[in-house]
């Protein structure tokens, strides 16, 4: 019997998916492909009990394929309608492998999704209908790279582990100590593994000491620990196995530190009522069978220890987002990163570069195969003629409509020249705007620059409150980094390009700059590093719109908007009406 | 399936269900809201508390012998049978094509028998049930669109590949999603009765019970199904007898006027808002035993009625049940 589990998360997370990965859920890399990545996956594949099947799913699976769907080739051979069998059903026993997973569709994360929840996919499709029993882990390589570009949170909620380049590169040349024969045996012991209700209260109250909201992590690292316990062969959870469940689940849910302050303050949007809502018998004031008021200290330190340095650097000063770090994304880019969707089919004997509509195409010739076959007869066609006979009358084509999403970057500038009134009506007309991006349900991200530097207020989003109450606090004042602005504007574009969205930059400035790129002051090189910077964006070939809020409408600022290739709209004639109508029409 | 008095806490999320299954009248229900909070577990364990209900044997829309006229051959037989069923909960998957919705052409008799029949979709086998929408702000738009045209017609008119079928399609709509993964059309929301915001319990009991009997659960379903059976036996006939009280519970003018004060206070859009609530009113009382509907059975199930009916303002982000809940504390 083995004494110990590889000290390496890399190893270790390998070795307890390939142990229990239905239980577990799986693991998200987020890494870029190379060999640390690549050397995971194979450890994982060579303790994997030699008959689970280990399925790769490519970035742009349709659904047919995901689920299973018409097999043309063979329902035409035959005669009669014949399935495939989809990529989560062939997972089954397995481990289903998503590549670049933070590009997959939220729909394709949530079918996903559903199968893991259920132990099986229902099928509703294509005239046949089905349950079907499935259960697999997951592994999503997750290549992205800003905070914001990661798997469905959903999904990744389901996910044990969360491991982090870093961990991939520690296991590098380690050997991992167990075979595929410890696997399986512990495997056939994970059922009969004890969970104390002790061990299970320190999980609960590490995990909302550390601000875990969904009770799945619990679950999750009750079912790590087991699995350690399982590959040690011991009979019952413990302390330490607990620890290492909470640090490999916890480390990178945490949304704060265990502070000073007991658990039960919890984050403030938590509604009062709650309690009163909840059974009787959950009174606090009959709970003490638990071991205390304070998480067990071993497994605290076991999470802290773990949290990522900059994840505990953004917990500590508490900016850490809550959601980002429940469950990987944040909630501002959840929505579906839609690329176009079919809606509906429609005859066409002209395929030119449609797509043909197999089913479609079908059902149109089903009908008529008895009768073409008595034609067929009667017009003694060869014997072998096909059995199912399709004629161009049958074909249909799928229609798709293209769903371009929007992210209106708002760049302010919030310098002196832009006095205090001036900058109070910029608001306003943003507010005015903002309305009108939700109609659209457009993003709506927010750059202000003043002073010497740009900022970025807040990332793409659609929680529209979040602008409004973070541009009423904005101050005012300092000099005009335009350049500065402009770049940021730019840099934050090329990151809603790279996500498939359509960026439109509405800059709202004076024109007046004075602070060049490198901080220096002076008009001359702050207008020349101003309009460099502009004819960057340009040269992006980025939409884009400038609101002049200066008193009366100066060349300055009209040079400005032409070197950027933005339309040029003055302030004093700029109604929130008539921005829109720009905005939408350079969206169009 | 993992029973649904097992399900800790989460009273409000349970009460809506039962509400609706009380009185269908009402419409679904919506749960929104924290990952891994059960919505799914509830909603699906709803199936095991319904009690049975009378239909054609062999009717694709479990037509009632007494009430419907189906036209389908079963109903049409003179000699025809009837039996006591399961009522449907139908599950609408992601990924659903629209055949398999409204039903189509039987491809199989088409391509075997060269006849053209009709196959039924979910929306028949939903008739008399729940149609259930997992993720429901990811359905696709085009399934959307069939869903609420049905959903208010009461009635699916399927006329394609040279077929034209009409049945009887009246299903209570049931739906789970997060908010953050997309916005949800609101002709979509309006067709739910109730909407619960579903929360994480931060009471480290109950959290420890629900991973306990989870685990439970998966280790063994069938025995811990037994051991629960007593306890859904128990709310099942709840359900029964406030069926059978619904009508004779009273509704007092003063809990209609105060129910109309708070539409109005609300800004409710339309009269749906006033039903709602009064109906879940009666419903509740109906489940508490209660002769007369109560300002509690009001203020209990206003937030879950009205909620979502409010006009939205994208720029305040107070919660919608905050915004219920502010209105209450004055008016009763």
């Amino acid at each position: 019997m083995i004494s110990a589990l590889p000290q390496q998360d890399g190893l270790l997370t390998a070795l307890l998916v390939a142990v229990n990965p239905d239980g577990l859920g799986g693991a998200v890399l987020r890494a870029l492909s190379g060999p640390d990545r690549d050397a995971w996956l194979a450890e994982l594949r060579q303790l994997l009990p030699a008959e689970a099947p280990f399925v790769k799913v490519p970035i742009n699976v349709g659904f047919d394929r995901l689920l299973g769907g018409l097999d043309f080739a063979a329902t035409v051979a035959g005669g009669k309608p014949v399935f495939s069998t989809g990529l989560l059903e062939a997972a089954n026993g397995g481990v289903l492998c998503l590549a670049m997973a933070e590009r997959i569709t939220d729909s394709t994360a949530a079918i996903v999704t559903q199968a893991l929840d259920t132990g099986g996919i229902r099928i509703e499709r294509d005239g046949l209908a089905g349950k079907r029993e499935t259960s697999f882990g997951v592994v999503a390589l997750d290549e992205g790279l800003e905070p914001e570009e990661a798997l469905s949170a959903g999904l990744g909620d389901r996910l044990a582990f969360h491991v982090s380049s870093d961990a991939l590169a520690e296991m590098r040349d380690i050997d991992v100590g167990f075979t595929r024969d410890d696997v399986s045996r512990a495997q056939d012991r994970l059922m009969s593994i004890a969970l104390p209700d002790a061990v299970l209260g320190v999980l609960v109250q590490t995990a909302l000491a550390f601000g875990i909201d969904s009770v799945r992590a619990e679950l999750l690292a009750a079912e790590a620990a087991r699995t350690a316990a399982a590959l040690l062969g011991k009979t019952r959870v413990d302390e330490e196995d607990a620890a290492l469940g909470a640090r490999l689940v916890f480390s990178s849910r945490a949304t704060r530190l265990p502070a000073e302050q007991p658990p039960e303050e919890a984050p403030p949007e938590r509604p009062e009522n709650e309690r009163s809502d909840s059974d009787p018998d959950n009174d606090p004031d009959s709970e003490p069978q638990l071991s205390g008021e304070m998480p067990d200290e071993l497994v605290v330190d076991a999470v802290r220890a773990a949290i990522p340095e900059g994840l505990l650097e953004m917990l500590a000063d508490g900016s850490a987002n809550r959601q980002t770090a429940s469950g990987g994304r944040s909630p501002m880019k959840t929505k579906s990163r839609r690329r176009g969707r079919p809606i509906g089919v429609k005859a066409s004997t002209d395929l030119g570069s449609s797509r043909l509509n197999l089913l479609a195409t079908l059902k149109a010739a089903a009908p008529w195969q008895t009768l073409r076959g008595r034609e067929r007869a009667a017009a003694s066609t060869p014997a072998d003629a096909p059995r199912l006979e399709l004629r161009r009358e049958d074909l249909h084509v799928s229609r798709y409509q293209d769903n371009v999403e929007t992210s209106t970057i708002f760049v302010v500038d919030a310098s002196g020249s832009q006095a205090a009134q001036r900058l109070a009506e910029v608001k306003g007309a943003i507010e005015l705007l903002l309305n009108d991006c939700y109609v659209r349900r457009d993003q709506v991200a927010l750059i202000a620059f003043r002073g010497d530097a740009a900022e970025t207020l807040l990332p793409p989003t659609r929680a529209l409150a979040r602008v409004k109450r973070s541009l009423a606090s904005l101050p005012g004042g300092g000099a005009t980094p335009l350049a500065n602005g402009l770049d940021a504007a730019r840099e934050l574009a090329s990151s809603v390009v790279r996500q498939g969205r359509v960026p439109v930059v509405v800059l709202l400035t004076d024109g007046r700059a004075n602070v060049a790129r490198d901080g220096a002051q002076g008009a001359d090189a702050a207008t020349v590093d101003a309009l460099a910077a502009a004819r960057l964006l340009r040269a992006e070939g980025l939409k884009a719109l400038l609101v002049d809020t200066s008193r009366r409408p100066r060349p300055r600022a009209r040079e400005l908007a032409a070197a950027m290739g933005a339309h040029y709209v003055p302030l004093p004639f700029a109604d929130a009406a008539s921005i829109s109508a720009t905005v939408q029409r350079n969206v169009a | 399936m993992f029973p649904f008095s097992a399900i800790v806490a989460q009273d409000g999320m349970k009460q809506a269900l039962m509400i609706a299954a009380v009185d269908r009248s009402i419409g679904g229900v919506l749960l929104f809201g924290d990952r891994g909070t059960g919505k799914s577990t509830a909603i699906r364990a709803l199936a095991s508390l319904l009690p049975k209900m009378r239909a054609v044997t062999g009717c694709p829309f479990n037509a009632d012998p007494d009430l419907d006229h189906c036209s389908c051959d079963r109903c049409s037989d003179p000699k025809r049978k009837s039996r006591l069923v399961q009522v449907p909960v139908v599950d609408l998957p992601l990924g659903v094509t629209e055949d398999r919705v409204v039903g189509a052409l039987d491809i199989e008799r088409a391509l075997v028998q060269g006849e053209k029949s009709f196959d039924p979709g979910l929306l028949a086998r939903a008739n008399r049930g729940f149609l259930y929408i997992d993720e429901v702000n990811l359905l696709e738009d085009h399934i959307v669109d069939l869903l609420l045209d049905v959903a208010a017609s009461g009635e699916n008119l399927v006329e394609r590949e040279g077929l034209s079928v009409r049945h009887p399609a009246r299903f209570v709509l049931v739906g789970s999603g997060n908010p953050e993964e997309g916005e949800l059309r609101p002709q979509l929301i309006d067709r739910f009765g109730l909407t619960v915001e579903v929360k994480t319990s931060t009471d480290v009991k109950s959290r420890v019970e629900v991973i306990k009997r989870r685990d439970v659960y998966e280790r063994d379903p069938k025995t811990f199904g037994k051991k629960w059976s007593r306890a859904d036996g128990t709310l099942r006939r709840r359900i029964v007898k406030a069926r059978e009280r619904l009508d004779a519970v009273v509704l007092g003018d003063e809990i209609l006027l105060k129910s109309a004060e708070i539409c109005m206070a609300l800004g409710t859009d339309g009269s749906r808002g006033e039903l709602t609530l009064m109906r879940a009113a009666r419903a509740h009382a109906a489940l508490d035993g209660a002769e007369s509907v109560s300002f509690e059975h009001l203020r209990k199930v206003a937030p879950m009625a009205l909620s979502h009916r409010m006009r939205r303002n994208p720029l305040d982000d107070s919660s919608a049940s905050a915004r219920v809940e502010r209105v209450l504390e004055q008016e009763l």
